[in-house]
């Protein structure tokens, strides 16, 4: 049986370091015994044991907490949940998420996102407001599945990664945002959706999506954002449509 | 130094402090309140959740019955007035997550579907399928994107608490991104940082689940409670801990050894039903399963993984691929990601791994901590909900209830309240910082921390695990000691300003060290069993005559702590047999015939 500690595995990373580097660099790593570890562990064992320095972003080793998010051989993964025996033989390439700033090795700056995800008011505002005595209410698993996978969003940012308009366009309200204004449009318990779509008709909206549909394919998680932009840009363009009509 | 100031200072924005920080904005409008989080808010811990929240809905079920398997999955040592008010307060708040938006499972016709638990007789644990506590997260907080009174400090690492004149007000914390401190002064502090499962080996825990505030709180000598108690989930993934939830046993999985056997018959949880039984067999409470793991391994009926760990097996084809995909979706997606197999066809190879502590910083029905102006929620706390053993399906609604209440108790506590000396709290601040900075610049004797990190985590599975012994646990607290010493000699690879997670690390082992001596001394104490407890060295009884007394670990300076031990409030249940299975039923009978009698 071959021994798998015997197998060692090459990284290359990219390393920055502001005030230090003048520009990102690769650094090489040799991984022994990496076989059967996921890119996380193996870059958890490059900094516990080679490299104290190497900084990364991680937590739930689950693929649920969003914080681990890389392009890794050039595509936009989680780490955790990225595994080396899956990747083709040779050195495996990691570098920090396309389209962010970077603000050391492989973290990058996420503020501009979370600002994103807080300006399309992201939470209910009820359309039949009821107090707690008065008990949940209802809503019927088809209800539920309308909105459902929107609500799966990790917001590990992939999709930010893949995304080639926001790549352009940095205010680009991008298709996580945009899953979860779909999100909160969708459920029937909501009363928002007229508030949210104002955010969403401007310059840095959903028009600006030119629809590649890449956003679905990295998505971790099978969100769709894709189709939540389809679905928004057809809503904003009978909002629109319906204004005109209001004018009328 | 950067200097803030607000009334209500939170620290930890996983599921407690969203719902402290949402309940003291809508308590007091004109509250300000900081809210400051090592990580972004959605990357809490509180994300990892699966399974559910317990609360009560059935028309069959009560409060009572859910107070009654909670004190008798605690082994007796819950305060049994603190269960009683939470119990009663589970489904309000499970109701207002409803309201906020959290997408719960549904029945058909609309309303909130439940399930089985382990423990739990009657079902009344509601799920988002099986992202429960995803849902919980993020649902409270984006819901508390709407308060623009809630100041959030995203990314901001605390260092210390600042507490003057007997009075908790303020923390020191330091950016990651630009390794600058600041000082938050506030006229009251919340604690809700989570948990300390890693310091052991095998753990379910995230990498942030480091006992941050529970080391803040004990330094300034507000004593840590029941640190003893560690629960161990029995179904975890082999070699990386991340958990397999127990709604896998609620939906009807089973729990079988090296040779398909249902082996946890054999430890007095059975009779093995086909259709699955509340409070038997799989869904049995997690230190009972935990146990009978420990034991079935010693028997050599387990299997040996590649990872070398032993395992047992969990077996979910039975439940057919629609309902793995409806009610277990992320487990589903874990076993075919992570270990290459499709539950619906194959078995996943399970074992216990360190999920929950029970213990933490002492508080009161109120979330008030004994030092005045700090209060505590969720699992930092020890509020005295969860005794030797906490039910599955507790600790969500206890983040709801209880962050609920600090939010609401720090209100109150800030406006009565001196305001702060600004002046003289900036110099505590700056101590706290040259500590931090001490540690990260210290020319040390060319050791890795990472080294110490694992050297703990070993030494807290050998002392502390799921069956323990008096040499074994000496052991142990001999080796923490020794690290708490090597600490001091740790060189950095980083001393950098800007994302130094080389240097964040090391203050994390640092809290962590003392969070374990905590378990380890209190463990070592504690000369019974109970519960999470065991012993297997002469004490393998509980003992209600000595023992039925919280632990209480009090720090001191450069020594192990002190351990002294604090009365359980019993209200109505008084201690009696713990079983489960066929007996649990036979008691319950017993028990039901006596009082018609």
């Amino acid at each position: 049986m071959p021994d798998p500690a015997k197998k060692t595995i090459e990284l290359r990373i990219l390393r920055y370091q502001p005030g230090v580097d003048a520009a990102p660099s690769f650094g090489t790593f040799e991984v022994a015994g990496a076989e059967n570890m996921s890119v996380l562990e193996a870059l958890q064992t490059i900094k516990d044991t080679l490299d104290g320095s190497l900084s990364f972003r991680w937590s739930c080793r689950m693929a649920v907490c969003g914080s681990c998010g890389m392009m890794i051989n050039g595509e936009p993964k989680l780490a955790c949940s990225t595994f080396l025996r899956d990747l083709p033989p040779g050195p495996v390439t990691v570098e920090p998420l396309n389209n962010f700033p970077i603000e050391r090795d492989l973290v990058i700056s996420v503020g501009g996102f979370v600002k994103k995800i807080e300006s399309i008011y992201p939470y209910i505002m009820p359309k039949e407001p009821k107090t707690v005595e008065q008990g949940p209410y209802r809503q019927t698993p088809a209800q539920l599945a309308a909105y459902e996978s929107f609500s799966d969003c990790i917001n590990c940012m992939l999709c930010y990664a893949a995304c080639p308009q926001f790549g352009e366009n940095p205010d680009f309200i991008g298709p996580g945002a945009m899953a979860l204004l779909q999100r909160y449009n969708g459920d029937s318990r909501d009363a928002g959706r007229q508030k949210r779509l104002d955010t969403i008709h401007g310059e840095n909206g959903v028009w600006s999506c030119t629809a590649v549909g890449i956003c679905s394919e990295v998505c971790p998680k099978s969100v769709d954002p894709a189709n939540a932009v389809n679905q928004n840009k057809t809503n904003s363009a009978f909002d629109f449509f319906l204004r005109f009509l209001r004018k009328e | 130094m950067e200097t803030f100031e607000t009334d209500i200072l939170i620290v930890g924005a996983g599921g407690a402090g969203l719902r402290a920080a949402i309940a003291a904005a809508e308590a007091d409008p004109a509250a300000r309140i900081a809210l400051v989080s090592k990580v972004l808010p959605m990357r809490s811990h509180t994300v990892a959740a699966e399974g559910g929240s317990a609360g009560v809905i059935q028309s069959h079920d009560s409060l009572d019955a859910h107070f009654n398997d909670t004190v008798h999955g605690g082994d007796w040592l819950c305060d049994q007035d603190v269960v009683e008010f939470f119990v009663s307060r589970c489904t309000p708040e499970l109701i207002q997550l409803e309201h906020w938006g959290c997408p719960w499972s549904r029945k058909p016709d609309g309303q909130i579907n439940v399930r089985a638990f382990g423990g739990m007789k009657i079902e009344r644990t509601w799920f988002a399928a099986d992202r429960s506590g995803f849902h919980i997260l993020h649902t409270l907080f984006q819901t508390s994107t709407k308060y623009p009174q809630i100041r959030r400090f995203d990314e901001a690492f605390c260092l210390d608490l600042i507490v003057d004149g007997g009075r908790a007000q303020g923390a020191t914390v330091m950016s990651p991104a630009t390794g600058a401190f600041s000082a938050i002064f506030a006229r009251a502090v919340i604690l809700a940082t989570g948990g300390a499962g890693r310091v052991f080996r095998q753990n379910t825990n995230g990498g942030i689940v480091t006992g941050d505030g529970m080391a803040m709180a004990y330094r300034h000598g507000v004593p840590l409670r029941d640190m003893e108690f560690v629960q161990y989930h029995p179904t975890c993934m082999p070699g990386s801990g991340v958990l397999f939830s127990e709604a896998c046993r609620g939906e009807g999985g089973y729990l079988v050894n090296k040779d398909g056997y249902r082996y946890l018959q054999d430890y007095g949880l059975g009779p093995a039903t086909t259709e699955p039984r509340n409070k038997a067999m799989e869904l049995g409470p997690r230190d009972r399963l935990s146990q009978a793991f420990w034991q079935e391994d010693r028997k050599g009926r387990t299997v040996t993984t590649p990872q070398g760990e032993s395992a047992v097996y969990l077996d979910l084809r039975h439940l057919g691929l629609a309902k793995l995909k409806e009610r277990l979706p992320l487990i589903r997606g874990l076993a075919m990601e992570f270990m290459g197999l499709d539950p619906a066809e194959a078995l996943i190879p399970v074992r216990p791994a360190v999920h929950y502590t029970m213990g933490g910083i002492v508080t009161d029905i109120h979330t008030a901590t004994p030092l005045a102006g700090l209060f505590a929620a969720g699992e930092c706390s020890s509020v005295g909900i969860h005794g030797a053993n906490r039910l599955g399906s507790n600790s969500l609604g206890e983040l709801t209830v209880f962050g609920r209440v600090a939010g609401e108790q720090a209100v109150k506590f800030a406006k009565d309240a001196p305001a702060v000396d600004a002046g003289r709290l900036v110099d505590q601040a700056k101590a706290s910082a040259a500590k931090a900075l001490a540690l990260r610049d210290q020319k040390g004797g060319g050791e890795r921390h990472s080294v110490l990190r694992k050297e703990m985590a070993a030494t807290m599975e050998k002392g502390c695990g799921i069956y323990r012994l008096g040499t074994e646990m000496q052991e142990t607290c001999d080796k923490l000691a020794e690290l708490k010493q090597r600490l001091g000699q740790v060189t950095l690879d980083d001393r950098s300003d800007i994302w130094n997670t080389d240097w964040i690390a090391a203050l994390e082992l640092d809290y962590q060290l003392d969070v374990a001596e905590a378990m380890a001394q209190s463990a070592l104490a504690r000369k019974e069993s109970r519960g999470a407890h065991q012993r297997l060295d002469g004490f393998e009884k509980r003992d209600d005559e000595n023992f039925l007394a919280h632990s209480l670990a009090h720090y001191r300076a450069g020594a192990a702590p002190d351990i002294t031990y604090g009365p359980v409030t019993i209200t109505k249940s008084k201690p009696g047999a713990r079983a489960y299975g066929a007996l649990g039923e036979q008691l319950e009978q017993a028990k039901k015939d006596g009082t018609h009698a």
